[in-house]
């Protein structure tokens, strides 16, 4: 049986930080054995269910339990049974729990349910009728919301922000040429593949423990203790096996919990599972912000940018949720990795009566990266310069300041990251053989066009500006007499491998095998608050803090159990923690976050070095579109980054292949559709379409390990960076291949065929 | 009736029978049997209509989603999950040492659609792959590893599986 034998690498490895040993948690999930929280089952368990607005806000005249079912056999739960604060923690506190009396979107939860019998549970939620007096004039798009064409609340902006550098006035008589564009980003839904859930019970000693799929233990913890009035010590979050994230699984888990619990403390402290079928989780669940950008670009007639004005907003939904800072990351990448003296980048989240849209990997990057790689491609366009000669000429270097004020400093060589990308994907080449091809087929009457498009930008990890110092996250490593040791952190695995590479970090800093360390089940009763797993920050931060504890543990068994300063090996190691814990009652130590001095952020202002690493990439899209079934096909990417240090190199591939295939799926299939209230009308796998196999061709990853990454051993954040670039890229490809100025994503074919009716005669760039 | 009593079928090597109570109602998902019934929770549920690939498992050989078959089609069939798969299968190895589950919830289908595709073509090239996996859905990956897992296994011969 050879896959538990190797559960914890390969024999013989040392497990440091750059070995590609195999993910710890690997063969319980090919052998199908890792617990998620639906295959877990408790006796005299019952089934929760969740009755919903259907209008698009307005207020709830009363509530009606049909006929025919014995409701004294069902736990009911409504706003009222709520005994503390009726409201998800998050920014605002503006987001009810349970909706009683007015609400503001389809999908809001009203009334909560709970049977032993599902089939009985799945018919009563269709008996009970919600009487509501609908909203008149429900607003369904940034314009309308900003032109206050009805109102979700006062103004109708969660946040509006300002950054402003140099002098627009004089950028704007500087400049020799001038691009205005428009673009836009729609919806993008999650499609983790386990759907959400949550289990909540009290124990036998009255604590209400609620386990299920999340990414934020910590924050679950705090909205349960606002909503029941309990007290740390009497709730406890416990982490399952998580089937994806995403973003998704931020802040929406903090209401199946809170709702769980509700039922459960209703039921007597009864087990009450509440897992949401796809259906249910795609209409009630955030989904990627829709964007829309207003451009202005100038350059002089050499291309060095002179002025750079945009308006970004995105449509944040009925609550605030976690817009304001989507808003900022947003704000914040919006000028790209181009440097440019005079400019100014207004920011809104915007209220619609939309249901409220939140986290998803990039969480604003993505849009706003879409929009000014795109216009760099406009204003290419207009001073008769190529997408490449552009950047070439406004590429951040080091010395440079970025518009934000980050000083660029001499770790970084984007120009090798931009290269590589060119040689490896043959980006000259392809581009002169595909006009060429593309004259050739229009000029025979053959519907095949091929196109080719990069994007160059940069990602910023771990939370913006002063988050992180304000998070101040903590984690601990601990031994036992045997010299194993644990991570305790409330980082936690939804798939993207941190309890391997945590773990990776803490062996080399310990030299142990890998098999030595694992990381503890993350249980808030048991492990520090590191943080929300989130901002492709755990590795790189969450990293360091486990690295410094286990320099802490090691320093403690030095100098306390006789450990030999060099040269120790396990054996050593766990004949010292032996003799410490003879001594004493535990072996453990930890440690707190400590942000690197050149992060400093001022938020009033929007000025200074929001992040500690950025990581850098260029990814380069080849399509083929076939102008008979406008179907855009994706022929070849190639993605090229450099993200510092490379902690494991079979789990930084995956998130990058990963992440770009999302990306692919931003960029030509997934479109979230709206019914008339403004809930999502194809939330279902068959119309909500992300790629498969048959679309995805093998993504192309380089990895370029630069100094200058302020996690452990150099690493920087990489999680979200690959969702950045494939919708610039893609669809300049496409414009390329048709001669189009498509400016929205999704582009679907009947997008395309929209643009060459516009565009009759398709001309080969 | 009578048909839900003489209703009979192997799964992972064990007769069910609705004689015996093994099989409570003709009309039951596979999938429910498999995760409510017999406690086999390696076949997940991520949609609940054929499209994800989550519950996919192997019937005589071949794939099918396990939340579209009611049990009373199984009459006489051979139904394998993930469970039932035998732990030497090159598949298993060569998808943890690719990297090619990341969080999880698609491997089990993936493996076994898999194991269909390579045991009518053991040694697919990638379009192969590609079309074989095309019904199982995986949203971390980016399915690069899944095609290196499963070109890797198939070069791996012998063994019992």
């Amino acid at each position: 049986m050879p896959i538990p034998e190797r559960r914890d690498g390969f024999p013989g490895t040392r497990g440091a930080v750059g070995a590609p040993v195999v993910r710890k948690d690997a063969a319980a999930k090919v052998l199908g054995e890792a617990r998620y929280v639906d295959d877990l089952v408790y006796p005299g368990m019952l089934y929760g269910a969740t009755v919903r607005t259907r209008a698009a806000g307005g207020t709830i005249e009363r509530i009606e339990f049909g006929p025919g079912f014995d409701w004294s056999s069902f736990v009911v739960v409504a706003a009222a049974d709520i005994p503390g604060v009726n409201a998800t923690r998050m920014i605002e506190q503006d987001q009810p729990v349970l909706a009683c009396d007015r609400f503001r979107h389809a999908g809001e939860p009203v009334l909560l349910l709970a049977h032993p019998d599902r089939g009985l549970l799945q018919e009563a939620l269709a008996a009970v009728t919600v009487h509501e007096s609908p909203n008149p004039a429900p607003v369904f798009s940034i314009d309308d919301a900003l032109a206050l064409r009805g109102e979700v609340c006062p103004g109708n902006v969660f946040r509006d922000y300002l950054m402003s550098r140099g002098d627009l006035a004089a950028g704007e008589a500087a400049a020799e040429v001038v691009f205005e564009g428009r673009f836009e980003t729609g919806a993008q839904e999650h499609v983790y593949i386990e759907p959400q859930g949550m289990i909540a019970h009290v124990d036998a000693g009255g604590v209400l423990v609620v386990e299920g799929s999340m990414q934020c233990p910590y924050y679950v913890l705090d909205t349960l203790t606002a909503v029941t009035g309990r007290d740390a010590g009497a709730v406890r979050v416990v982490h399952c096996t998580t089937g994806g994230g995403f973003g998704g699984k931020e802040e929406y888990p903090s209401h199946i919990a809170a709702h769980a619990a509700l039922l459960s403390l209703k039921a007597g402290g009864r087990p009450v599972k509440l897992v949401y079928d796809r259906a249910e989780d795609m209409l009630a669940t955030p989904k990627r912000h829709p964007s829309r950008t207003l451009v202005r670009i100038g350059a002089r007639r050499d291309g060095r940018l002179s002025f750079l004005d945009m308006d970004f907003a995105l449509d944040g939904g009925a609550y605030t949720t976690l817009s304001p800072v989507v808003l900022s990351r947003g704000v914040i990448h919006a000028p790209g990795p181009y440097a440019c003296a005079n400019a100014r980048v207004r920011g809104r989240a915007v209220a619609t009566n939309h249901p409220p849209n939140g986290a998803f990997r990039g969480f604003g990057a993505p849009q706003s990266i879409f929009a000014i790689e795109q216009a760099m491609d406009g204003l290419a366009r207009q001073l008769g310069m190529t997408p490449l000669e552009l950047r070439r000429v406004n590429m951040l270097r080091p010395g440079d300041r970025s518009v934000p004020g980050q000083l660029i400093d001499d770790t970084t060589d984007f120009d090798a990251v931009l290269e590589q990308a060119l040689r490896e994907s043959d980006y000259l080449a392809r581009q002169e053989a595909f006009a060429a091809s593309n004259a050739a087929n229009a000029a025979a009457g053959r519907p095949l066009r091929k196109g080719i498009g990069l994007a160059t930008f940069h990602h910023g990890a771990g939370f913006t500006g002063n988050g992180e110092v304000v998070l101040a996250s903590e984690a601990r490593v601990r031994a036992n007499a045997e010299g194993r040791v644990q991570v305790v952190a409330s980082s936690s695995e939804m798939g993207q491998g941190n309890t391997t590479t945590l773990c990776q970090v803490v062996a080399g800093a310990l030299g142990l095998p890998l098999d030595w360390v694992t990381q503890a089940p993350v249980d808030t009763h048991d492990v520090p608050d590191s943080g929300p797993t989130v901002a492709s920050r755990t590795c790189m931060i969450v990293g360091l803090i486990v690295e410094q504890a286990a320099r802490g543990l090691r320093a403690e068994l030095i100098g306390k159990a006789g450990l030999p300063a060099t040269a120790a090996d396990e054996h050593a190691f766990a004949a010292a923690c032996a003799r410490y814990l003879d001594a004493h009652p535990r072996l453990e130590a930890q440690a707190r976050y400590e942000p690197p001095a050149n992060v400093a952020w001022d938020e009033t202002v929007f000025e200074g070095s929001p992040y500690a690493s950025y990581a850098w990439a260029t990814y380069v899209a080849e399509v083929d579109i076939d102008l008979t079934t406008c179907e855009v096909a994706l022929s070849g990417f190639t993605a090229v980054q450099e993200v510092g240090r490379v902690v494991n190199p079979v789990i930084a591939a995956g998130q990058v292949e990963g992440g770009v295939v999302q990306g692919i799926g931003f960029a030509l299939f997934e479109k979230v559709v709206r019914d008339g209230n403004g809930a999502m009308a194809n939330n279902r796998m068959t119309n909500y379409i992300i790629p498969t196999t048959a679309d995805v061709p093998p993504v192309r990853v380089f990895f370029q390990e630069q100094p200058g990454g302020t996690g452990p051993s150099g690493a920087k954040g990489l999680g979200e960076l690959p969702m950045d670039g494939p919708g610039p890229a893609i669809l300049s490809a496409v414009n390329f291949a048709l001669g189009t100025r498509i400016a929205c994503l999704p582009v679907l074919p009947e997008d395309v065929l929209a643009a060459l009716q516009a565009a009759p005669a398709p001309e080969v760039a | 009736m009578n048909f839900a009593r003489t209703l009979e079928f192997t799964l992972n090597g064990r007769v069910l029978s609705g004689a015996d109570g093994s099989i409570a109602s003709p009309s039951m998902r596979l999938l429910d049997l498999l995760r409510l019934q017999a406690g086999q929770t390696g076949t997940k549920e991520g949609c609940g209509e054929g499209e994800c690939g989550a519950c996919a498992v192997l019937v005589d050989g071949e794939v099918v989603n396990s939340c579209l078959v009611p049990v009373g089609q199984l009459h006489g069939r051979t139904v394998m999950s993930i469970e039932g798969l035998p732990r030497t299968d090159p598949l298993l190895e060569a998808f943890a040492r690719a990297g090619a589950t990341q969080c999880g919830i698609c491997t089990p289908g993936m493996i076994l659609a898999a194991r269909a595709l390579l045991d009518r073509q053991p040694d697919p090239s990638l379009d192969e792959v590609r079309e074989a996996l095309a019904g199982n859905l995986c949203r971390c990956t980016g399915y690069a590893r899944i095609y290196a897992a499963v070109l890797d296994a198939a070069t791996v011969r012998g063994g019992d599986a």
